[in-house]
This record gives structure tokens, sequence and C-alpha cells, in this order.
């Protein structure tokens, strides 16, 4: 394996609140103290001018293996992650088959070993096949690998399923990431229901089918002690709702999307479908209580909802066309837009919501540069001036809004294990490698 | 082109390449096209075939089932001398493999100059607009708008009062899931009527006040204010569920009948975009009577079918010429 280190970069490590210049040694895999090694170093990186964090984790994905290769692969989904600066991944089970037995679960665990890219690992689904009837064998499924439990983008609609659920995974007090959503107050919707789906004629989402489900859910959390994530919070009354239940002490977290943090139900004009996304974009007012959520921390965490879909799936009507953005690879640079260069977070408290925030929700030892952790490094030029190329994405799929958009900031590298995996096009893979 | 029929030429304003709604258009515009048709109406009077299209194709593309909209845009294009194609196909077919777009790219393939589409989907013709080179036009697409039939309803009611401005204009029904009720939405205050949109709470969109309009629920308190009612119909196909309990309560709170005209303005227009439903939105009789104008909407709605296939016609020349 050997010795990495890296050099003269601004070091930002939110888990020990750490945020100054310095080097970053990375030993057999694994961050070491600087100055542990003497001898002769086997790789060095010059970081000056770029930040050096601890490796981005999202907690859901979808990769769409086994299926559906023709949107993604685990080791395209896997690149494309890399290309995001993520180290870590956790792949909801939105597949054919559904990943609701131990053999599915090994099955991603063992594609995301042979694509040797980032870290893939496998969310169980909640109940078998994902049809919110019965629970899937949980305790197989985590002994397979799987560190979280998912029905994707299939809301738990019975309550009572989510109750035993809740209380049968505390055996492992693993969560439940949940998409809260009550499914029949958005059937056939495509967008936030309100004035702009009146004018354009399109099926609304009303945000109360969330905020239902959102209190519904904090009620159970609190009858069962089982921990729930609400993945894509996009309401105002949610976040309100989960600052109340974090404020009681309760086991609850959620997560936003930097598409949720930057469009409004008026991209839906013109139909493109690449806007289409479930949740849907909601009003600036919405939008502006998902910023003050991050700001006071009550969502402490940031996912790409990676929903890659090939081109022939998204050039269709708006009605037949499937929910979902590429996510991973533009992550970085619209959050840049979105919460940086506003003032909205520091950078410290940014890459909080893509380590530390995932790291604790999946009881990952991962998220932080501290000696002894493993050597999962992003580096990150927060100056890069670029615009955004979808004919350039490593996933499979291009179904982005944001083609062409002139964005700034950017992943130079990503290390996974000590080992650079991710370089980005223009940058030296690596200077002064030791003789 | 025979010689005592003067050469319409569609008249310098008219910048669009595509017709998809009349939300994007100003009042100019609309007026335009009003006028356009009504000169097309007193050139019919001769009954002679213009030539105003000759040699120009036009495609009917028709997603959804439609009989009306479709014949009545294919004699449009007919009485212009146009060469006209139906297709009447689904939607975009996954287990076909081809989208709708591939659908239309083929059809265009084929010499189209004008493309006439109706689709179930909200946005469709939008979406090939930005796909093909031949000029849209819209013939009605999913929740979103009909703006020929939105133009033929202020046509009609135009030529019954003489000025939309000050007018009191109130759409009765399913305004939720109604193209109609849009189209007329736009089209009508731009020309400075007052619109009054009633139906159940479960059939009004949110934010529907937002466009200029008054929201009521009560029809009979709007009786004697109305200028002009337009009955839209109840659009059982595109209902998911139940809005109202019962087709007889919807009549009895909702329909136009004997005893309502009696409480209407003496010379109240009634419209109904049709295909009507008898004895839902208005009783037999009083579609069948004297404030009906049904079939003078049928009758304008080729007018200003023509007119809009002509100005996109024209454009579309004077493009090719630039």
């Amino acid at each position: 394996m050997g010795t990495l280190l890296i050099k003269n970069g601004r070091l930002v490590d939110p888990a020990r609140q750490f945020d100054r210049i310095g080097d970053l040694l990375i030993i057999d895999g694994f961050c070491a103290e600087p100055g542990q090694h003497i001898g002769e170093i086997d790789q060095t990186i010059d970081a000056t001018g770029l930040i050096v964090a601890p490796g981005f984790i999202d907690c859901h994905v979808s990769f769409r293996e086994p299926g559906f290769d023709e949107d993604e692969t685990i080791a395209s989904g896997a690149d494309a992650a890399l290309a995001g600066g993520f180290t870590t991944v956790a792949c909801l089970p939105e597949t054919v088959p559904v990943i609701d037995t131990r053999a599915s679960a090994e099955f991603i665990v063992r594609q995301g070993e042979r694509a040797g890219r980032c870290r893939v690992l496998p969310l169980g689904a909640v109940t078998k096949n994902r049809d919110g009837k019965e629970l899937s064998e949980i305790g197989q499924l985590i002994e397979g690998g799987a560190i979280g439990f998912s029905d994707g983008k299939q809301p738990l609609g019975n309550a009572e399923i989510m109750r035993r659920a809740l209380q049968y995974t505390r055996m492992w007090n693993k969560p439940i990431l949940h998409h809260a959503q009550v499914p029949e107050l958005v059937h056939g919707g495509m967008m936030h229901e309100g004035f702009q789906s009146t004018v354009l004629g399109l099926q609304g989402m009303p945000a109360a089918a969330e905020e239902i489900m959102v209190r519904r859910d904090i009620a159970l959390v609190e009858t069962t002690g089982g921990r729930v994530h609400l993945m894509c919070i996009s309401s105002r009354r949610s976040v309100e709702e989960v600052r109340q239940a974090i404020s009681r002490g309760l086991p609850v977290t959620a997560d936003v999307t930097p598409h949720h943090l930057l469009l409004t139900d008026e991209s839906l004009e013109g139909y493109n479908t690449n806007y289409k996304v479930d949740p849907p974009v909601r009003t600036a007012d919405h939008r502006a209580a998902l910023i003050e959520g991050l700001k006071d921390n009550t969502i402490g965490l940031i996912a790409s909802d990676h929903q890659p879909h090939a081109e022939e799936k998204k050039t269709l009507e708006i009605d037949h066309a499937p929910f979902g953005i590429v996510g991973l690879e533009t992550l970085l640079p619209l959050c840049v837009e979105a919460l940086i260069t506003p003032g909205h977070l520091d950078w410290s408290q940014f890459i909080s919501k893509l380590t530390v925030g995932p790291a604790q929700l999946l009881s990952l030892r991962a998220g932080s540069l501290q000696p002894g952790m493993p050597g999962d490094v992003t580096l990150i030029d927060p100056l890069a001036q670029w615009h955004i190329d979808s004919a350039q994405f490593r996933s499979r799929s291009r179904n982005t809004p944001f083609h062409g958009r002139a964005v700034q900031g950017r992943v130079e590298s990503t290390i996974v294990g000590g080992e650079i995996k991710y370089v980005a096009a223009g940058r030296p893979a690596q200077e002064g490698r030791s003789p | 082109m025979s010689p005592n029929i003067p050469d319409l030429v569609a008249p310098e304003p008219w910048k669009r390449r595509h017709l998809l709604g009349l939300q994007g258009l100003d009042r100019q515009e609309i007026e335009l096209i009003l006028d356009h048709a009504a000169e097309f109406k007193a050139l019919q009077q001769s009954k002679t075939k213009l030539e105003h299209l000759r040699g120009r194709v036009v495609a009917n593309l028709f997603f959804e089932p439609s009989t009306r909209t479709r014949t009545s845009f294919s004699l449009a294009a007919k009485r212009l001398s146009a060469d006209t194609v139906d297709f009447t196909a689904s939607g975009s077919s996954i287990s076909k493999g081809e989208t709708f777009i591939d659908t239309a790219l083929t059809i265009e393939s084929m010499g189209v100059d004008l493309m006439v589409v109706r689709h179930s989907s909200s946005g469709a013709p939008e979406m090939l607009s930005r796909y093909l080179k031949c000029g849209i036009l819209n013939a009605g697409d999913g929740t979103h708008e009909h703006p020929t039939q939105g133009l033929l309803d202020i046509f009609t009611i135009r030529e019954q009062l003489g000025s939309l401005e000050g007018k009191t204009v109130t759409l009765v029904g399913d305004i939720k899931h109604s193209r109609v009720a849009r189209s007329n939405i736009w089209g009508l205050t731009k020309l400075g009527a007052k619109v009054i949109v009633c139906g159940p709470p479960t059939l009004i969109p949110p934010g529907i006040e937002q466009l200029g309009v008054r929201v009521a629920h009560r029809f009979d308190d709007l009786l004697p204010e109305s200028d002009v009612i337009n009955l839209l119909r109840v659009q059982f196909e595109r209902q998911r569920g139940t809005f109202f309990p019962s087709i007889a309560e919807y009549a009895h709170l909702f329909g136009m009948n004997r005893d309502r005209v009696r409480r209407a303005k003496k010379d109240v227009l009634i419209l109904a975009p049709g295909p009507i439903n008898r004895g839902v939105e208005i009783s037999s009789d009083v579609a069948d009577g004297p404030h009906s104008q049904i079939l003078h909407q049928v009758t304008n709605g080729l007018f200003v079918r023509m007119a809009c296939l002509h100005l996109l016609a024209q454009r579309q020349l004077q493009e090719r010429a630039d």
C-alpha cells in the first residue's frame, strides 16, 4: 500500500472542528499522525490552494443494477461518485430484483468491490419486493452487508408496517430511510401543487403529502424508539417538524438535495422532464426554509439523490417520463452556488453535511481525517470556474437540468483508502513521487 | 385564385412560428386572429374554395381521440387548399420503443409544413416545438391549453356582443381538468372581460385567482350578473376518483336548465365547448334553446382555425424568404 502525503492543503475536518493549512499523511490506507512516518514517501500531492476534506458520503443513490443497466451500473455509478468527490455511497434497492435478501445484498457488495472504485454499500428493502406489505429479512440483509433500510421512492404508506419496521430495526440500531409522502395525495402528480401546476395543467403534488407523513413518522419514532431518516425533504413545514423532533431528542434526521436548494416550480415551464423530480421542487418560500434548516443543522445531511435514467426514458411526455436527476457529479458546484457563495454555510459546515452527517446516520467508520480513519479524501478547488457538461459525465445517464451551467468549485481528486482513484482532467495525477 | 375573391394576406404583426397557447399572446395578437377569422367568415359566404395554403401540407397528429376538433382542423386546411394528412397515434410506447417525438419526426419528414397536435399530456406540443422544424398548432394538450377552442369561444362572444370589454363571463364546472377553461381565462382577461370560475372546490385548481379571475362556488348567485355562461364539460375521463358525490348532485348544483335560464340575464349567451353531456352540465331544452351558442361555436371554429393555419403558414414563408 505505501504512503501518500498531501501537502500544503487547507485541511477541513468538521468532525474535529479542524480547519487549517497543513499536511495529511496516509499510511497503508489509513490516516496517520503527521510526522509519524519517517523515511521515504511513496507519493506526494501538492494541494496548495485546495481544500482537503474527508471523502464525501452519499446516504442514498440509485445505481439501478441489477435490472436497469441502461440507466446505470454499479461500476458506472461508482465512477460518477468518484468524479463528484464521493468515496462512499449507499445504494437504494430500486433494482430488479429488489435487494430484499441476503444474497442480493451480497451481490451489491461484490459488484462494488469488483468495480474497485468508491465504497458501495447496500441499503436493504424494508419490505419484500418494496411492496409495503411484509417486512423483508432484515437480519439476513444486515449480515449480507446492508447498512440501513429503505423502500426507495416507494413510501411506506401502511403505518403499521412502518411501526413494526421501526421496532424491528432497533435490534441493530439501523435507520429507516423514508421517502415521506402520503401516496394517495401525490397519485399521478408531476410537480409541486400550486399556482404553477395550475397554469401548466400538470397534476400537483401538495406539500401536505410530505408534511403529513413526516408527522406520522415522527409520532412512530416517538412510540417505537426506532430511527427514521427523511430523504429529500422539500417543504417548509417538514423542516419545522424535524426541528421540533430533534429538540425533543428524537432520533430523526433529514437530508436535502442541491436541486431543491436551487430550483423552484417555475422551472417546470417549458415541460423539460429533467425538472421532474420526486419530491418536487417547490416555491421560493419552501426553498428558503430548507436553507434555514441546513444553517441551524435541522438538516444534517446533503444527498445527491442520484437518479439516472437513460435518455429514451426522459424524452417522453412529462406524464410518462420518470422522476429524477443524475446528481453525483454536480453536487459540489451546485452547493457552492446555493450555500457557500451566498454565505449560508462555510466550507466546514457544508463538508460536515457530506461527511459527519451521513457517517453518523449509517454508523460508518468514515467521514473524518482523524488518525486511524480510512484514508478517504476529497480534494477540492474552491475557486475553479467551469461549465457543467453532461457529455463528460461518467454516469451512464445525462438527465440533468444543469447542463451548460457556469459553476464554481470543482473536485480535483478523490482518494479511497489511500489510493488516488480520480483526478480531474487537466491536473497531474501526482507530483514528486519519491524514488 | 378566382378574380372576385380578394387575396387575404396575413397581417404583418404576426411573428409566431407556433400557436401553443393563449398565455403567451398579447391582446393585439388575439385580436389579429379574431379579425382574420372574421375575414374568412365573410369570404366564406361565396362558397368558393380558397387557395391560401395551396401546396402546403398540414398534418393532423392526434395522440388522443377527437372527432370534432380533428374534423374542424381538417376541413379548415382543406378549405384553404392545403394537402392534409390525418394521423392518429397512441402516445409514447416503451414496448414499441418509439417515443412520441420519434412519431412526430417521422411524420414531419414526409414534408409537413404545419402540424396540428392533440395530446393527452400537458406540454407535449411545446416539447415537440423544440424538436421539430415545422409550425406546431396546439389542438389541446392534457389539462393545459386548447387555444383554438378558447379563440372560437371568444370569437362567438365578440360576434354577439360586439366587445368583451367589461362583460362578465362565467365558466362553470370542472376548471381543474379543463384546458378550455385555461385558454378562455387567458384570452378573456386580456380582452378586458371579467371572468368568474364556478365549480365545486374539488374542481377548482389552486392559485387560479392569481390569473385575475373570481372564484365562486354557488352558481345560482352568479346568474343575475353573467353576460355569458360557458358550461365546461365534466371531464369524466381525466378525473381520478370522485370529485363530487354523484352526477345528479352535480347537475342539481351546476347544471344549466330552464329554471336557471329564467333567473339569468334576459339575453344571456350560453356556450358549451362540447361534446356536451346532455342532462349533466346542460339540459337538452337549454342546449337547443334560443340562448345556446353551441352550433355557432362549431361554425366559428372553422374560421378561427383557418385564420390560425394561415397566419402560421405565412410566417413560415416569410422566415424562409428571410
